[in-house]
Formats: C-alpha cells, structure tokens, sequence
C-alpha cells in the first residue's frame, strides 16, 4: 500500500499505567496502517487492548497514570507522536473522531442534540449559528435520521437508542474527519437497529469515503464490514490480515479458536458440545513467559513457553505471532519491522 | 412426545405507571396473554429485543413477580393459587441463573456463605452436611474446592456465572430460567459455559428455560424457540424449522439481522426491519407488528392475530411467509 493511500500508519504503540503492582503494558508493539476509505477491525475480547488502542491514538487514556508512546503515529503525513497536548486537541473531533457505545452516555442529558451534534463546529470551524444549524440539519438527513428539522430541538431522551447512536454518528463526521473510529458502536443496541447502524455506517464509507476503525467483540459484525482485519490478545495484535484471508485461513491459534467457538447462527447444531477455548485471558501484570497464549494452547511447542514470537508474514498482507504458524525468521518481518 | 414440565395459560403481567398528582396513568403490558408449554428436558430459548417481556415473563412464570392474571402450572399444580408457605417449597425445583455475574453475588459473602445460603433456607440438613454439598456444587461446575472461602471478586466473569449456576442447583431444581446468562462473557468463555449447562442438563435431567437476545446462540443450544415481540408470542416452533423457514415476518427479519461471521455472505440481499420498536405503554392496535411490517394490510391494523398451528409451529400471524 503506497503512503499516499495511507490515511493511519501506527508502528509500535506502547500503553503503560502505572499502579499498585507496578507498571503493567496494555498495549505491547501495536502497528498498523489505515488505508483511505477503508474499514479496518481491531477484534478481541475484554482486555485484549482494543479500545485502549484506540484511547491511546485519540491521547484520552488517564492522566497521570497512564504514559502512552509510539515509534510514529502518522495522520494523513502529520506526525502525531510530535504535537503536544494543545495539537492534539485540535486533532481531535476534527481530524479524527470517536463513537462510543453508549449513546445514552456519550451525550449531556441537558442540552438539545442538534446544539451537541454542531459543537465540533463550533470549537473547530468557528461557524455562526446559522451556518452550523444548516449544517447539523445537513448530516441528520445524512444519517437518516426521520423528521431531522423536529429533532434539532429535541432532548436525548426523546429519541431511541437507535437514532441516538444515528446523531453520534452525525456528530462524528460533522468535521468530514479523516478517520471515523468506532467503538463498539452496535453492541448497546437490539440486533434490528444494529443491522440498520452498520449499514449506514457501509454507506456512509461509500459515499463519502470515510476511513473508519471499527472496534468489536463480534466476529460477524468484522466479517460483514471490514475490509482488513487485528486481531488482538493480550495487548498484542496476533494476526493481521484482509477479512476474507482471515475466515479462510486464519492461522494464529487464538483466531481459530475464536472462529470455531462463535455460534452460527446458519448452521445446524451437530452435537451438544461447541468448540471452545480453554482457560481465560492472562493478566496483564502476571504474563506468562514466551508466547502470551501459550497456556491456552493446543499446538505449543517448548520454544513458545521460552521466548514471545513477532509479528511475522505468512502472505502478502496476512500476518501472525506464532512460532508454529508464522515462519519466524532471525529478523522478524511484519509490520513490527517495516 | 415428554411430559410437560410448567405451563402458562394467558399469562399477563401489566405494570401501572404514573396516575399520581402530576402524570397521567399508564399501563405496560409487559407479558399480555402467553400461553406455551414447556417440555421435560429440553432447552427452550425465549428470544426477542429489550423491552419486549422476555424477562418479565421469566421471572413471573416463577413467582418471582406476581401475575397480574392467567396461570401458571408446574407439573400440574397452580403456582399462582399457592400461599408463599406453599410457593417456597415448590422455589426449590425452580431456579433462576441471572444475567450479571458481577451484580448477582453478594460481594461480602464467601462462596461457601453463598451456595450455603439456599441450603440452610430450604433445610438442607447438618452444617456438616451443607458443606459437603457446597463442595460438591463447585465440582459440578467445575470449579476447584479450595475456593469455597474466597470472594466474588476473586473470580473472573466466566468462573462468577460457575458459582450463579451452581447456587442455583443447590436445592436440585429440575426447571432453570437462564436470563442471559452467558450475554455478559467473551465468546470462548461463553463456549464453555454454554458447554457446562449441557453436561449439567444430561446429568441432573433439568429443563431449560433460556432467555435471549442473541439468535446465535439459541440456534445452537435450543431444541425450539419461543419469539417474542411486545408482550405476545408471534411465534413458537423447532429450533431448526424456525431459522430455516420463519413463518412470522419478525422473526424472518429478527434473523436476517444477526451478522454473518463469514464475509463471502456479506453481498447478499438481506431485508433490514426499519424504524423502532413501538411503546409498550401505547399499543399499536391490531397486530402489534403492523408499524414496522412490510406486508400488513387492513386487517392487520384492525384485528389483532390469534396464535394457530402450522404444521408444528405457532404463529400469530394474518399472513404467515410461505404459507
């Protein structure tokens, strides 16, 4: 992928906190790129560092405790790694912005949701009113949200999850911001409503070419919107790759255990028993030595309890961290060392 | 066909809101006449989106609430005529496994105080007696013994629902209500508890009362299925029949919802449900459905639909699909 094209490149984000028991790494060697108009997924359960990953891009992981540092975050040729903490802010909402779980929570109870959905305007583009209500009128109708003149003037509790999630989304792509990053944007959602927010999320992508992160738990939603897929454990990305080489053929343990241990809801129950990953996600102040899912693992070998594989290339594009799988040379490939 | 284990007729539970000095008085139908059979030993998943009774209904098949009208019969006798002397024998035989495994162990008791708790209620016997059955319960579960004097928060999301489970079969009960209870675990943590009540219903012959939200997982654990939308049953049939060929347009749309985990699927035309769903406080009238269906007509938005047989399956429905 030439750099033109690249709208995100991380290489080796790190995410310390600081706490009773020391230092504990959340995040460990985090790199990848965000290509222009794409979806790329950060997939793993809880823990596994992907909403942290995103915290520590957009600089909102608690201060003090928290000490984030990257090789290079580049955004769009910026580098990010070199703006303080007033940079950032103006990056923020503006270049890239965030939708949240939680519409009932990301939004203040008190004040009308057009007022709110506008405010990046205002703190970015210093737009008169009149221009940001045009504006705010602009992106409900994009987000399709019915009756938008109505609901300019209407509290949050007036509207349902659904179209709550619909106007943080408006908000979100208010600035026309160079990357959308969207953190479990569905999963507070009934599954109805949820169909109906990522396929406006598809077409939003579509039609104006918006980059996006999409962070989840859920193998479908990956399957059904990204393009290019992380797969996470641990603080770690163990597999990189295009969506469709990874359900094809996934090849870092953890992603196969987690395709095998998703119940389909296509296909017919064979026995009683579904295919599941034993033991749990370590803790991060207490990892295990070698490889991070090495006790969990039914193809360990002795070098995996000695020593942590790298990020290494298995295709063109298609990365994972594993001794067994991944060819691990002397000098490790991957995006680890591009 | 088995026995019949606990049955509702025209079961209803509505909630009175407001009335006082300032609001206007309301009424939620939250269960509004659900009448279904339940079958000795086998897993039947109750499903639909929030606010739409599953919950209320589980709860008041129990007695946990109090109906507002209908019966309820367990294993031929009338719940809701017993006195509460009377309904605490029968508690034993029907427990309950609660979605939040965080929320749902007093966080001040030890394991043993919990599991032991129910025990001593219902007259276990000797303090020597109940311990070996705690221990007992945690084995059953698959959790190690010498937990039995550590804290909830000692334990992680997965091992927490072990412990919901194994109080809930304390008293050996022979009819579970699982309200999402694996909703709130990582999916390969969820594998495996889903996998435990499995061994846990071959061995101890329970029946299964699963309430959900995720279609995935009842089209893998659920012998028939239970659809739910708004208070009513739209529609109750084979777990397989239904995924494969709904016969009630909410239920086809509730399943075209779920996201495919393969993204050779993701081209494929697929009919969204539009809008939300109505307030349970201001019925649609007619068929509850009607605002959002596709396919009503007249009759649907003036006559509400009576459930009727299709070959093995229930449905409220003028216009069933394929039919």
């Amino acid at each position: 992928m030439a750099t033109g094209d690249t709208v995100l490149r991380v290489r080796e984000l790190r995410t310390e906190f600081r706490g009773d028991r020391g230092h504990v790494r959340v995040l460990d060697n985090v790199s990848f790129d965000v290509g222009r108009g794409r979806i790329v997924g950060l997939v793993g359960e809880s823990g596994s560092g992907k909403s942290m990953t995103a915290l520590s891009l957009m600089g909102l992981t608690p201060k003090p405790q928290s000490h984030v540092s990257a090789r290079s975050i580049e955004l769009d040729g910026v580098e990010l790694t070199a703006l303080g903490a007033d940079g950032l802010r103006r990056i923020r909402g503006r270049d890239i912005a965030m939708v949240f779980q939680e519409p009932m929570t990301s939004l203040n109870p008190v004040r009308k949701v057009g007022d709110q959905v506008g405010e990046p305007l205002a703190v970015h583009k210093g737009l008169t009113r009149r221009q940001i209500r045009a504006r705010v009128l602009e992106m409900f109708e994009l987000v399709g949200i019915p009756e938008p003149k109505a609901r300019l003037d209407a509290y949050p509790h007036e509207l349902s999850g659904g179209l709550r999630q619909r106007a943080m989304i408006a908000m979100g792509l208010i600035c026309e911001p160079k990357l959308l990053i969207a953190d479990e944007p569905t999963t507070a959602l009934d599954v109805t409503t949820q169909a109906q927010i990522l396929r406006l999320m598809r077409e939003l992508r579509d039609r104006v070419g918006t980059s996006i992160i999409m962070i989840t738990h859920d193998l479908g939603i990956i399957a059904e919107m990204c393009d290019e897929v992380n797969v996470m454990y641990a603080g770690q990305i163990v597999e990189q790759a295009d969506v469709f080489d990874l359900f094809e053929r996934p090849s870092h343990p953890y992603t196969r255990g987690l395709l095998a241990s998703i119940p389909k809801s296509t296909e017919k129950r064979i026995g009683r028993r579904m295919p599941s990953i034993p033991g749990r996600v370590p803790d991060l102040a207490r990892l295990p030595v070698g490889c991070r899912f090495s006790p969990r693992c039914g193809d360990v070998i002795s070098v995996c309890r000695q020593e942590e594989p790298a990020l290494a290339g298995l295709a063109e594009g298609h990365f994972a961290r594993c001794w067994v799988h991944a060819p691990q040379a002397a000098t490790a490939g991957g995006r680890d060392a591009s | 066909m088995s026995e019949v284990v606990l049955s509702t007729r025209e079961l209803t539970k509505h909630y009175v809101l407001g009335g006082g000095l300032f609001s206007r008085r309301h009424v939620v139908r939250a269960v509004d006449g659900v009448s279904l059979d339940i079958y000795e030993r086998e897993t039947f998943a109750l499903v639909g989106e929030s606010g739409c009774g599953k919950t209320t209904l589980g709860r008041v098949m129990l007695r946990l609430h109090e109906p507002t009208s209908g019966t309820i019969l367990y294993r031929g006798q009338d719940l809701s005529r017993l006195n509460e002397r009377a309904m605490r024998e029968q508690r034993k035989k029907l427990q309950i496994v609660f979605q939040d495994p965080y929320a749902s162990l007093n966080p001040r008791m030890r394991i043993e105080q919990i599991l032991a708790e129910p025990l001593r209620t219902h007259g276990f016997g000797s303090a020597e007696a109940i311990r070996e059955r705690c221990a007992e319960l945690l084995d059953m579960v698959g959790l190690s013994r010498r937990y039995l004097r550590n804290y909830p928060h000692q334990f992680s999301g997965g091992q927490r629902q072990r412990i919901g489970i194994a109080r809930a079969l304390a008293n050996k009960p022979d009819f579970v209500v699982c309200d999402e209870s694996v909703s709130a675990l990582d999916v390969s943590i969820q594998a495996q508890v889903l996998n435990l009540l499995s061994d846990l219903q071959a061995d101890l012959k329970l029946t299964y009362f699963f309430i959900t939200h995720d279609l995935s997982v009842v089209r893998q654990f659920a012998d028939r299925v239970g659809v739910m939308f708004l208070g009513r049953l739209v529609e109750v049939g084979l777990t397989e029949d239904l995924f494969d060929r709904p016969l009630h347009p909410y239920t086809m749309f509730l399943i075209s919802a779920v996201p495919r985990a393969d993204p050779r699927q993701r081209g494929r035309e697929r009919p969204i449900l539009m809008g939300d769903i109505p307030s349970p406080m201001n019925l649609p009238s007619g068929c509850r459905f009607h605002t959002r269906c596709p396919f009503a007509k007249d009759i649907c938005r003036t006559e509400e639909p009576m459930p009727r047989k299709i070959d093995d399956r229930l449905v409220s429905c003028h216009f069933p699909l394929e039919s």
